[in-house]
């Protein structure tokens, strides 16, 4: 067996003989039994709870809004004057009220008054509201199942098409980015963790200084080929843990939960594409985390280095939501190429509206080659500051010795 | 047959010159002692003949090849701190360590119990290495470093905190790498221990080499034409002598330049003395550092 295979070795089974990393593998299929679970045995043994009524007093200085009073659980009651709808809100009789004034048909504007503070009307009595107006001004002019249209908006229903019209298989919505979406996230994570593991264990040899063991047998490219491999590989097994969970899931929580998750879709080539960028995202961070390990002088200091660094994996959760609004920004475009956002950007972006062939070529290329600058980067940083302890070098010093090396 | 040959090697970091064309041999089967201040480049010279880092100029050749992959097989280090994996239990440390020296994993496993129960240490196979004394834990250290059975081992203060039995010990261990025709560097503060051991001696400072040679040769040279003597009678003005230092149990009588002991001897004989103890006085190897230490600093 080579050194580096021997590293590689040491290095995966250490790792995952890590409490924290079987933790983190174990956790989240754990999580996800136990909230099916708990959803089961809720819903078996526990039935909904009766919603009180509720009264909603009315002041009408419109005219005309006298039938259709109960809306569901609201009752609306009619008061005569404002005055008099206070009195009864004061006194509990109406949890609140409204005013319909006299200009409504021309305005739409109704006035509202409760004892609460609110941010805006809660959505089932604004339903209530807009029902029993709805229901009044139409009475008699159209037939009742046209009422009722109105008052629900309309449902659409969306069909994909191929470039040839046929029914794609994949049609997108919210069951396609379940699967990317959670995926992605537990990448970042384990994007964090294992290169705190490689900066840990780095800056634990240099504390003790077992460093000068280790490279007086092997050269410092073996120790670190060793290292990330060893690493890699000890994700791979987390990521292996949860495909194999996650279809087992999805059936245990689609004849739980029904509906939404009875939808899920995989977008093509996910798995293939998911590990393509879990493994190069992988080493891309835990090879700038041993080049941090390489100049830190205890593992404090480190971490904090590499928690800066590893920030960036996050930034397209922080933007989410303008990836759902503006999908075909140039913005998510640059993001997939950038390498320390590539991985979760792509994977987001699968789940969401797709991405374009060359996109996911280029962002390839560009994340390979910053591996192997990194790598290149990084061997001659650990040649340097391995052997060195005491104070961290500035970054200036980092730069000068590797233009002069 | 030569263990190491250093060629004109010159190493610096940043703006700080570590070692400045330096050039010395070890031959097989001796005791090398590498001594010199704190800062003088001895860490720095060890880890370019180990091949942890590489020299800026010149050669380094472990028997006769440059230092690479496979020099580092026949390589044993003892590092000046200590390091082993401290959550890592005793036999699996030796065992890892050991694979990368080469070694098959079981053939570690069974040499490793061998030299546990050699050095009493069997017993503590399956602990963890922060579950040890700091004495115990070196006699790992000291096993990870020769199982391998390198042929040349470099000790880098071998003898730092450790007690008298666990020092004796390591003594011991030192002089049994010699009998079995080891080359052995040994890296100390300890001068008593490099007089003790060593058979030739590098003394370095500020990077550059100030006294090298066989430890005799070096201490006859720096001999102050003094003899130690211990006897009984009264030898009144002995002639040549210049000075007198009484100590405890002897006499150090310092000679003028053109007197000789001989003739010192046939005076006390002369003159009816008897001579209990009588030796040429040679410098301590920790006289001549601080002497050879201090002119390097003037």
């Amino acid at each position: 067996m080579n050194k580096t295979s021997l590293i590689f070795r040491h290095e995966f089974l250490h790792t995952i003989r890590r409490v924290g990393f079987i933790i983190m593998t174990l956790i989240v299929p754990i999580l996800a039994l136990l909230g099916i679970g708990i959803f089961h045995l809720v819903n078996e043994i526990v039935t909904p709870p009766e919603v009180e009524k509720e009264i909603i007093g009315y002041v009408d200085q419109s005219g005309g809004f006298d039938g259709y009073t109960v809306q569901g659980k609201i009752n609306l009651v009619r008061y005569d004057t404002p005055e008099l709808a206070t009195t009864a809100l004061l006194d509990k009789t109406v949890t609140e009220y409204i005013v319909i004034p006299p200009d409504y048909l021309s305005t739409g504007v109704i006035d509202r008054y409760t004892l609460e503070k609110q941010v805006d009307t809660p959505p089932p009595k604004a339903a209530a509201i807009r029902n029993f107006l709805t229901s009044n001004i139409l009475f008699g002019k159209v037939p009742d199942e046209i009422s009722i249209l109105v008052q629900s908006p309309p449902r659409i229903m969306v069909t994909r098409l191929t470039e040839t019209g046929e029914v794609a298989t994949e049609q997108g919505g919210y069951g396609n980015l379940l699967v990317p979406g959670i995926f992605s996230f537990l990448l970042a994570f384990s994007i964090i963790f294992s290169a705190s593991y490689m900066l840990t264990g780095l800056v634990e040899e240099k504390e003790n200084r077992l460093i000068e063991v280790l490279l007086s047998s092997v050269s410092t490219r073996q120790l670190i080929t060793g290292k990330v491999l060893g690493l890699g590989a000890a994700g791979l097994v987390q990521v292996a843990v949860w495909l194999i969970s996650l279809p087992l899931l999805l059936n245990l929580a689609s004849s739980t939960f029904g509906g939404f998750f009875s939808g899920i879709q995989l977008p093509g080539n996910f798995i293939v594409l998911g590990l393509v960028y879990f493994i190069l995202g992988y080493l891309f961070f835990v090879v700038v985390a041993a080049g941090i390990g390489a100049i830190s002088t205890n593992t404090q200091e480190g971490n904090q280095l590499v928690t800066t660094m590893t920030m960036p994996v996050f930034i397209p959760f922080w933007f989410g939501s303008l990836l759902f609004m503006f999908p075909n920004s140039p913005i998510w475009t640059a993001l997939s190429i950038i390498p320390v956002t590539a991985p979760v950007t792509t994977l987001l972006r699968m789940g969401v509206s797709g991405v374009p062939v060359w996109e996911l070529a280029v962002s390839i290329i560009v994340l390979v080659l910053s591996i192997l600058g990194a790598m290149y980067v990084t061997i001659r940083v650990l040649r340097t500051y391995l052997l060195m302890y005491g104070k961290r070098p500035a970054l200036k010093e980092v730069i000068r010795n590797l233009r002069n090396s | 047959m030569t263990a190491v040959e250093v060629s004109r090697v010159t190493k610096s970091y940043a703006d700080k010159l570590a070692v400045d064309d330096l050039s010395f041999s070890v031959n097989q089967g001796e005791i090398f002692g590498l001594i010199g201040p704190n800062g003088a480049g001895k860490t720095t010279t060890i880890r370019m003949m180990m091949d942890i880092i590489k020299p800026d100029s010149g050669n380094v050749t472990i028997f006769g090849e440059k230092l690479g992959e496979a020099t580092k097989d026949k390589l044993g280090y003892l590092p000046e701190e200590r390091g082993l994996y401290k959550k890592l239990r005793v036999l699996d440390s030796i065992v890892y360590l050991a694979s990368l020296k080469g070694m098959e994993r079981h053939t570690a496993a069974e040499k490793a119990r061998q030299l546990l129960d050699h050095t009493g240490m069997l017993p503590h196979q399956g602990k963890k290495i922060d579950e040890l004394s700091r004495g115990m834990a070196q006699i790992i250290q000291f096993i990870v470093t020769i199982i391998h059975d390198p042929r040349l081992v470099v000790l880098d203060e071998p003898f730092a905190g450790l007690d008298p039995v666990n020092t004796e010990l390591m003594i011991n261990n030192v002089h049994d790498l010699k009998d079995q025709g080891k080359a052995v560097i040994l890296s100390t503060h300890q001068m008593n221990q490099v007089e003790e051991l060593c058979d030739r001696i590098l003394m370095i400072n500020k990077g550059r080499s100030v006294l090298y040679g066989d430890l005799a040769e070096i201490k006859s040279k720096y001999q102050n034409n003094a003899i130690v003597l211990n006897y009984q009678g009264e030898p009144g003005e002995i002639p040549g002598v210049t000075e007198k230092h009484p100590h405890r149990d002897y006499v150090e009588l310092i000679l003028d330049g053109t007197t000789t002991p001989q003739q010192v001897l046939e005076y006390l004989i002369g003159r009816g003395i008897t001579v209990n103890r009588f030796e040429i006085a040679t410098p301590p190897l920790h006289d001549i550092f601080l002497d050879v230490v201090g002119k390097s600093r003037e």
